[in-house]
C-alpha cells in the first residue's frame, strides 16, 4: 500500500481527489441553501456534450467541458429567472439534450464507450500532469471566490429580495454561483465522474448540517467531509483493489463513503432536532387562574423532567402535563 | 450628476416621495394615481385589505417592482439612482428567517451590514457593534449564536428586523411584520419599533391590523383597490389603546364583504365598499387623500 503511494499516477490521483473534495462542497452549500441541489447533476449532464465536443475535435475535453457547462449554467440561470413555474421542465429539457448530444457526438467521432466512461464515472488513476494542474487551478478559483464572497453569496441565497434592496446585484451573484458550479462539475468529472458529481457537492453539505447550527460551521464541516471522503474513498478503493485483487472503481467508492457519513450522522441530527423542539420555550400566555397540580415530588434541575422556559419562569414537562412552580405547589400550565 | 438635478440641499427632502405612481403586474394595473410623501421621523402605517395593493406599494418604493408611470424618490434622489442603499432598511414579508442551510441569528443579521462592507473583507469592529446593537433592540441578544430555525415565528420575524437595523438605516420599510405573530411577540416588536422611533428613524409599515403597534403610528394611509383611500392622522385614542381605529374596521369589513355576502348587484356591491365610518373618511373617498 505504501509502495503504491510512491507511484506518480497515485500521487496525481491524490491531489486531484483532494482539490475536488475541497471545492465541490463550497459551491454545493450555496446550491443547497437555494434549494437547487440537483443543479450540479444537471450541469453534469450538459458537460457530457462538452466532453464529446472535445473528443470529436481533438482538443482537451476539460476545457471544452468547462465552456459548455458554463454556457449551460448561464442558460439555466436565465431560464430560472424568466420562467417561474415551468423552470424545472425547461431545465430537464436542457439536461437530456446535454447527455443525448454528448453520446451522439462521441459515436460520430468513433470514440469507444470506454473513453466516455472515464468522464461519466471518473478515472482518477489515469490523470496526466496537465489534468492535475488544470483541476488544481480551477478548484482554487472556486474555493477563493466561494469563501471570499461568502457574505454576499450567503445574503443573496438566503433572501434575494433583501439583498436587492441592499444594493447587491442578485443576478450577478446567482450567475457567479452557476458558473462556479459549472467549473466544479468539470473539476470533479475526472474524480467521481459527471453522473456522480452532484453527490460530492450535496452529500457533504447534507451531512454537515445534521450537526451544525451556523452557516460558517456547515461550510467548513462540509469542506472537511468532502475532502475526507474523496481522499479516503480513493485510498479505500486502492487498498481493497490490492488486497482482494479486484477492480474497484474510485468514483463510486468516494460517493458511497460520503453517503455512509450521512447515514451515520442522520440519526444524531434527528436526535438533536428533537431535543431542540422539546426544549423550545412555550409561547402561550401564562394563565390567570391557578390550576393546582396534585403532585408530590420537587421539580428541579436534576429531577429528570424536561425544563422549558415559559415567560418569566420554567415549566416542567411531566407526563404530558406542564408544571409551573408556584409557592409550595405546582400550577398546571 | 445627481446633485445638479435635485433641488438645493438646504430644503429637507421628504424621505419617501411617490408622485403619480402606477404599477402594472402582468398587464393588470395594480396601483394607480399614488401620491405619497413620508417626512423624516414620521411613523406611517399603510393599511388595506388583502390584495388592496399595499405590499405592492412598498415593493415599488424599495425598487423591487418597477413603476409603470410616475416616480419614486428616496431622500430626494430618484429611487433607482440612490447610491447609499444602506440608508434604506427593508423587512420583507417572510414566514421564516431560515433557508436550506443552517445559519445562526448573528449570521443572518450580519447580512444587513453588506451595504457598509467592502468586498473580500472580514467584519470590522464597527460592524460587530452594529450587529450587537440591532440584536439588542429587538431583544434577541441572548440568542445570537442560536440557529434561526430553532426560534419561534415571532422571534424569526424580529431577526429579520434586526437584519435591517444592522445597516443603521434612516428609513425602515416593513412588509406585514405582524402577520402570523402572536400577541406577546407583537408587543416585543412594538417595543423594538418604539426604540427606533425615539432614535429618529423614519418608519413605513404595511399591516393588516396594527394591534400593539397602534400607539406608535403618527399617520395612517389606507390603500383600497390600488388607490389611496385615506391619508391622515392615526386615531388610536378612539379605540382606547386597543388599536381599533375606525378605518381598521373599514379595512376588515371590506375584506369580509368579499369573502362572504356578495350579492352580485352593482348597488349592493358598491354599498359594501363605501366607508362605514364618518369623520376622517368624509371627503377623502376617491382622491381626497391625495397630496
Amino acid at each position: 500500500m505504501i509502495d503504491l503511494l510512491g507511484y506518480g499516477f497515485m500521487q496525481r490521483a491524490l491531489i486531484a481527489a483532494l482539490v475536488t473534495g475541497l471545492a465541490a462542497p463550497v459551491v454545493g452549500v450555496y446550491l443547497v441553501q437555494r434549494r437547487l441541489a440537483l443543479m450540479g447533476d444537471g450541469l453534469g449532464h450538459v458537460a457530457v456534450t462538452g466532453v464529446a465536443v472535445g473528443l470529436l475535435t481533438g482538443t482537451s475535453p476539460t476545457w471544452t467541458a468547462v465552456g459548455v457547462a458554463v454556457l449551460g449554467a448561464v442558460l439555466i440561470e436565465v431560464i430560472r429567472e424568466r420562467g417561474h413555474t415551468s423552470g424545472d421542465v425547461a431545465l430537464a429539457l436542457l439536461f437530456y439534450g446535454g447527455i443525448a448530444g454528448g453520446v451522439l457526438l462521441v459515436g460520430l467521432g468513433d470514440q469507444s464507450a470506454a473513453r466516455l466512461n472515464q468522464f461519466l464515472f471518473g478515472a482518477l488513476t489515469s490523470l496526466g500532469p496537465d489534468d492535475v494542474l488544470a483541476a488544481t487551478l480551477l478548484a482554487a478559483v472556486v474555493v477563493v471566490l466561494g469563501i471570499g464572497l461568502a457574505p454576499q453569496l450567503f445574503a443573496v441565497a438566503h433572501d434575494a429580495e433583501f439583498a436587492r434592496v441592499n444594493g447587491l446585484s442578485v443576478r450577478g451573484y446567482n450567475l457567479l454561483v452557476a458558473v462556479l458550479a459549472a467549473v466544479t462539475v468539470t473539476v470533479a468529472m475526472r474524480t467521481v465522474g459527471l453522473l456522480l458529481v452532484s453527490a460530492l457537492m450535496v452529500v457533504p453539505v447534507a451531512t454537515a448540517q445534521q450537526l451544525t447550527r451556523t452557516f460558517r460551521g456547515t461550510l467548513l464541516a462540509a469542506v472537511a467531509l468532502g475532502a475526507g471522503a474523496s481522499v479516503g474513498g480513493l485510498l479505500l478503493a486502492a487498498w481493497v483493489g490490492l488486497r482482494f485483487d479486484a477492480d474497484v472503481a474510485t468514483g463510486p467508492t468516494i460517493v458511497l463513503l460520503s453517503l455512509a457519513g450521512f447515514v451515520l450522522t442522520w440519526p444524531i441530527g434527528i436526535l438533536v432536532r428533537h431535543r431542540q423542539r422539546v426544549r423550545r420555550p412555550f409561547e402561550d400566555e401564562v394563565p390567570d387562574e391557578h390550576l393546582v397540580a396534585d403532585h408530590d415530588h420537587a421539580h428541579g434541575p436534576d429531577c429528570g423532567h424536561v425544563a422549558v422556559p415559559h415567560g418569566d419562569h420554567v415549566d416542567y414537562v411531566h407526563d404530558g402535563h406542564r408544571h409551573a412552580p408556584h409557592g409550595r405547589h405546582y400550577d398546571e400550565h | 450628476m445627481l446633485s445638479t438635478r435635485t433641488s438645493p440641499p438646504t430644503t429637507p427632502h421628504p424621505v419617501v416621495a411617490v408622485h403619480d405612481g402606477g404599477v402594472v403586474l402582468g398587464g393588470r394595473p395594480v396601483l394607480r394615481g399614488i401620491d405619497l410623501e413620508v417626512r423624516a421621523g414620521e411613523f406611517v402605517a399603510l393599511l388595506g385589505a388583502n390584495g388592496s395593493g399595499k405590499s405592492t406599494l412598498v415593493r415599488a418604493v424599495t425598487g423591487l417592482l418597477p413603476l409603470a408611470r410616475g416616480e419614486v424618490r428616496l431622500f430626494g434622489e430618484p429611487q433607482d439612482s440612490l447610491r447609499d442603499r444602506h440608508r434604506v432598511g427593508y423587512v420583507p414579508q417572510r414566514a421564516t428567517a431560515a433557508s436550506g442551510v443552517p445559519a445562526s441569528v448573528s449570521e443572518v443579521v450580519a447580512a444587513g451590514r453588506l451595504g457598509h462592507r467592502r468586498l473580500l473583507r472580514p467584519l470590522r469592529p464597527v460592524d460587530r457593534r452594529a450587529i450587537a446593537d440591532a440584536l439588542d433592540v429587538v431583544g434577541l441578544a441572548d440568542q445570537a449564536r442560536d440557529s434561526v430555525s430553532s426560534l419561534s415565528g415571532g422571534q424569526q420575524q424580529r431577526v429579520l428586523i434586526a437584519r435591517a437595523l444592522a445597516g443603521q438605516p434612516e428609513l425602515l420599510i416593513l412588509d406585514e411584520p405582524t402577520a402570523g405573530v402572536d400577541l406577546p411577540h407583537q408587543q416585543a416588536l412594538a417595543d423594538a419599533l418604539g426604540t427606533l422611533k425615539e432614535r429618529g428613524v423614519t418608519v413605513l409599515l404595511v399591516a393588516h391590523e396594527l394591534g400593539p403597534l397602534a400607539p406608535l403610528v403618527d399617520r395612517v394611509v389606507v390603500v383600497r383597490h390600488g388607490r389611496l383611500a385615506y391619508d391622515g392622522p392615526a386615531l388610536a385614542e378612539a379605540g382606547s389603546g386597543s388599536g381599533h381605529a375606525p378605518y381598521l374596521s373599514l379595512v376588515d369589513g371590506h375584506h369580509h364583504a368579499h369573502d362572504h355576502d356578495h350579492p352580485g348587484t352593482g348597488r349592493a356591491h358598491r354599498h359594501d365598499h363605501a366607508p362605514h365610518v364618518a369623520g376622517p373618511l368624509d371627503g377623502s373617498h376617491e382622491g381626497g387623500g391625495r397630496g
